[in-house]
């Protein structure tokens, strides 16, 4: 199996003839997961140059992939969804990388949205394929076309049984008129052969054997390989730099300036030293004499930044929501609570670490990029090669690990711009460990005061949530440091939790480190502060932490997203019934051994509904985290194994935000910078993980990330459990349970 | 000055820096990207090859120091995925982004071939220094599980 990308439209169309006929299907891909379907379906244009489905004469059959695959298993769910309407054999099909052709394809790929935004569309495209190869079969045997139907690549008709594959039909197919997208008929749900049925992910092979190609992997005749010296302080500069001893490394072949680049794709500017291997490049950095001029954040540094919270927290935030009158429940509450909690920094620490490969001639760039927005690379490299975009090709390659990171252009722009300085000699940029751990673009730093009202049955009068946050989108919104702040609450906007008054208040902390969506974004924060709270309070009502949420879950009804009129709402009968089932499954209630505590959360997030119970011990201040169960609700699952597998990941990659390390600002830098200094998750510390996945019927949702903000919450109230003590900072540190 | 040394099974000879890290000299000099790179100082295991049979973090090895001596990468162990361990890997379908998991299976081979039917503790205690970021580890643990069946033949 061999995943070659189709490096332009033109190239496509030109292997397409080279093989003999390609049956193109086209329209656009809706550009978010949840756009206005109606609006979005005027403007697809059927356009029989832009290709979904490619099938040879001699019955191969490809199909495309208009995502970027970083583990998520992308590069499988949406090739099956292709093949189930397309009624093939999965296991002959092949997947192949789409070109960067913005009229065709939205490659952008995060928001745990891929599934769910592809979901109608290529199910479309592949129905519409398969109904214009059963066209063509109808034509040719001069029969109506319900009288033939299509199964494993071929159409068949009438008794005895005559058949024709996919292959021979593709001529004749190709030719037809596309049927309606908004007609073209559907597969019954319930004769799904690949759709909901577990299935190994397509490049596993080459993840076994070393053959899979990921960005860092790229080849190019006469590449070079570059590192650069940035300035360890955020937003710091070149002031001058020596690099005799870097001249005298042997490989060095030369030694190159660029400066910072401002628009969106933010790069920090440095000092790239240029070599024949990597190694010669690392060795050349070393040697280099730079002198920096420092900047404005020199002075930065977490203990001042939690000042600075300490002092946002002790005046009101600006309110962004206001219903009834917290302040006055709370006042006249027999029984009220309030908590603290504090979140920070958190890298992404992708295994693979970033780099790009670039290379820029007069007529034309090519580049490969493990990206997850593979238009946004190819317009930072048209910008830095002042060429047009059309001229610049962008190679999408597997991701060692993507979570957010790889959504940024920073890592694309800086290899540009070294690039479009090398006469035309490809150039690949890559990143240590210590420049990927102390050069990302964090998930925010955040700081929560929480007060709660019980009245005299044990039900929520009041909930009030302050925040103070370096928050996403001071950095990346178009209102900068006027937006409101709402994002940062995630679902602890909208609160799935019946209470008459509830109030929300942000104030934004200023910080120069730069930050945006770590896995999971906001979520992550809020599922931790909401789902902790929540607790607390059902402790403080003497209530059951599961009884006590669904008694504030309440009734069967559909809650609107606080803010975002158009989104999809809230259900709590599906947020009650993973909470039931991962209770169920957990044994919840039953004994558990001396000193294991059980914890319980649920979060609604990227449409989806996610319950976890978590068994922890506490022995020697030390946590262990012995059993996970979740029960998730992602609308249909496409590859119920695949979603058992996010969910697997993402509990993980909480629980390394909230028991092992942080990123934490000194003198205006990161002070981590490798695996020594922050400690990852190992398979030693990993727990029994269950996955009940509920096979719905509902639309497909988000599963990439969901998994991720409740895994903290269920493992600190297991604590709490276990030992009576309540942590609000995450990660816990040694001493907290001391 | 020029190194030599058995890889893969096939007579090796490099002419690189005698420091150069072993590494690199697969990735760079002969490209066999197979071997990743992840944090150049043996801390998360990504670069695992082994040298005599040895699980070795390639990228603090110096070329100089494998004269002479066996290196199998993961290019090695099957080119088409036969070995037990990679059947496993794919059965239990392990890899998510997959970056690390070239250096996992040249742990868990190492420790298969010392430990035919390891102990969930043997693999906790052998696969630790390998990071993986999707948090694969369950799935790693039940991999390795299954390799020990068959290569027991009881699977």
């Amino acid at each position: 199996m061999a995943i070659a990308p189709v490096v332009n439209r033109r190239d496509f169309l030109k292997t397409g003839a080279a093989g003999g006929v390609a049956l193109v299907i086209g329209f656009h891909l809706s550009p978010s997961a949840f756009a206005d379907q109606a609006a979005e379906q005027e403007k697809k244009t059927p356009n029989p140059f832009d290709a979904w489905v490619r099938i040879t004469p001699n019955n191969r059959v490809t199909l495309i992939l208009g995502k970027s695959e970083m583990g998520q298993g992308i590069m499988t769910a949406l090739p099956m969804i292709l093949a189930e309407e397309l009624c093939v054999d999965w296991k002959q099909v092949k997947v192949q990388q789409a070109p960067t052709n913005p009229k065709v394809y939205d490659l952008g790929t995060g928001g745990s949205g891929s599934v769910a935004g592809s979901w109608l569309p290529l199910r479309r495209a592949g129905a519409a394929a398969r109904e214009m190869l059963i066209a063509a079969a109808a034509q040719k045997w001069e029969v109506t076309t319900d009288t033939c139907k299509a199964a494993d690549g071929r159409v068949v008709h009438g008794h005895p049984q005559r058949s024709l594959s996919y292959g021979e039909l593709v001529e004749a197919a190709a030719k037809l008129p596309i049927p309606n997208l908004n007609t073209v008929p559907l597969k019954n749900s319930d004769d799904f052969t690949v759709v909901g049925h577990d299935t190994r992910r397509f490049e596993g092979r080459d993840k076994v054997t070393g053959t899979a190609k990921f960005g860092i992997d790229s080849r190019v005749p006469g590449m070079l390989f570059a590192v650069v010296a940035r300035c360890p302080v955020f937003g710091g500069k070149v002031a001058s730099f020596d690099a005799t001893k870097t001249k005298a490394v042997p490989g060095v072949r030369d030694v190159i300036q660029f400066e910072t680049s401002g628009r969106g794709a933010s790069t920090t500017g440095g000092v790239a030293v240029l070599a024949d291997n990597s190694w010669a490049a690392i060795q050349g950095r070393k040697a280099l004499e730079v002198k920096w001029d420092e900047g404005p954040a020199a002075k930065e540094s977490s203990t001042e930044l939690h000042k600075q919270f300490l002092a946002n927290a002790a005046k009101p935030g600006k309110v962004l929501r206001s219903d009834g009158d917290a302040d006055s429940a709370l006042t006249a509450s027999p029984k009220k609570i309030e908590a603290v909690y504090e979140l920070p920094f958190a890298p992404h620490a992708c295994m693979e670490p970033m780099n790009c490969t670039v290379q820029i001639r007069p007529d034309g760039a090519e580049a490969w990029v493990p990206t997850q927005a593979p238009q946004w690379a190819q317009g930072v490299i048209a910008e830095a090669s002042k060429l047009p975009p059309e001229k610049v090709i962008v190679n999408t390659t597997l991701m060692g690990g993507g979570f957010g990171r790889r959504y940024q252009a920073d890592f694309v722009m800086e290899a540009a711009q070294i690039a479009a300085k090398t006469a035309g000699k490809p150039v690949m940029v890559l990143w240590t460990r210590e420049d990927d751990m102390q050069h990302g673009f964090y998930r925010p730093a955040s700081y929560h005061k929480l007060h709660g009202a019980l009245d005299t049955n044990g039900n929520l009068a009041a909930w009030k949530h302050f925040q103070t946050s370096t928050s996403i989108a001071a950095k990346w919104s178009q209102k900068g440091a006027d937006d409101p702040g709402l994002g940062e609450f995630g679902t602890g906007a909208t609160l799935p939790y019946l209470t008459p008054n509830i109030r929300l208040e942000y104030t934004l902390a200023e910080s120069s480190v730069p930050r945006a969506w770590w896995r999971s974004v906001e979520h992550s924060s809020s599922g931790f502060v909401v789902e902790s709270f929540v607790d607390e309070l059902a402790a403080a009502a003497g209530q059951d932490p599961l009884a006590f949420r669904l008694k504030l879950i309440g009734s069967d009804r559909k809650i609107p997203r606080f803010g975002e009129d158009k989104a999809t709402p809230l259900d709590t009968a599906r947020l009650k019934g993973v909470l039931q089932l991962a209770a169920e499954k957990a044994g919840w209630g039953k004994p558990l051994p001396k000193g294991v505590g059980r914890g319980i959360a649920t979060f609604f997030s990227f449409n989806s509904y996610t319950a976890a119970v978590a068994e922890v011990s506490v022995k020697d201040g030390a946590v262990k985290v012995h059993r996970l169960v979740y029960a998730v609700d992602c609308g249909r699952p496409i590859n119920p194994d695949g979603v058992r597998a996010q969910v697997e990941s993402a509990a993980i990659y909480g629980l390394s935000a909230a028991l092992h390390d942080a990123i934490t600002i000194k003198d205006g830098r990161v002070e981590q910078s490798n695996f020594n200094d922050y400690e990852m998750p190992r398979i030693k510390d990993t727990p029994k993980t269950e996955v009940y996945v509920m096979m719905s019927k509902e639309e497909p949702t988000g599963i990439g990330e969901p998994g991720l903000p409740v895994a903290a919450p269920a493992v600190c109230n297991a604590i709490f459990a276990a030992t009576g003590k309540r942590l609000r900072r995450l990660p816990i540190r040694t001493g907290d349970l001391a | 000055m020029a190194i030599s040394f058995t890889l893969n099974g096939k007579a090796q000879s490099v002419d690189v820096s005698p420091d150069m890290p072993l590494l690199w000299v697969l990735r760079d000099t002969l490209n066999m990207t197979g071997t990743k790179f992840g944090c150049g100082m043996a801390l998360c295991g990504a670069c695992t090859v082994h040298i005599n049979g040895e699980a070795t973090r390639s990228c603090i090895t110096a070329i100089s120091s494998v004269a002479g001596k066996k290196v199998t990468t993961i290019e090695g162990l099957s080119a088409d995925g036969s070995h037990p361990v990679q059947k496993a890997w794919m059965e239990e379908d392990v890899p998510q982004c997959g970056y690390c998991q070239s250096g996992q299976i040249m742990s868990a081979v190492a420790l298969l071939s010392k430990k035919p039917n390891p102990t969930d503790t043997d693999i906790d205690d052998a696969m630790s220094g390998n990071i993986c970021r999707c948090g694969t580890y369950q799935r790693i643990r039940k991999a390795i599980h299954r390799a020990a069946s068959m290569q027991a033949g009881k699977a």
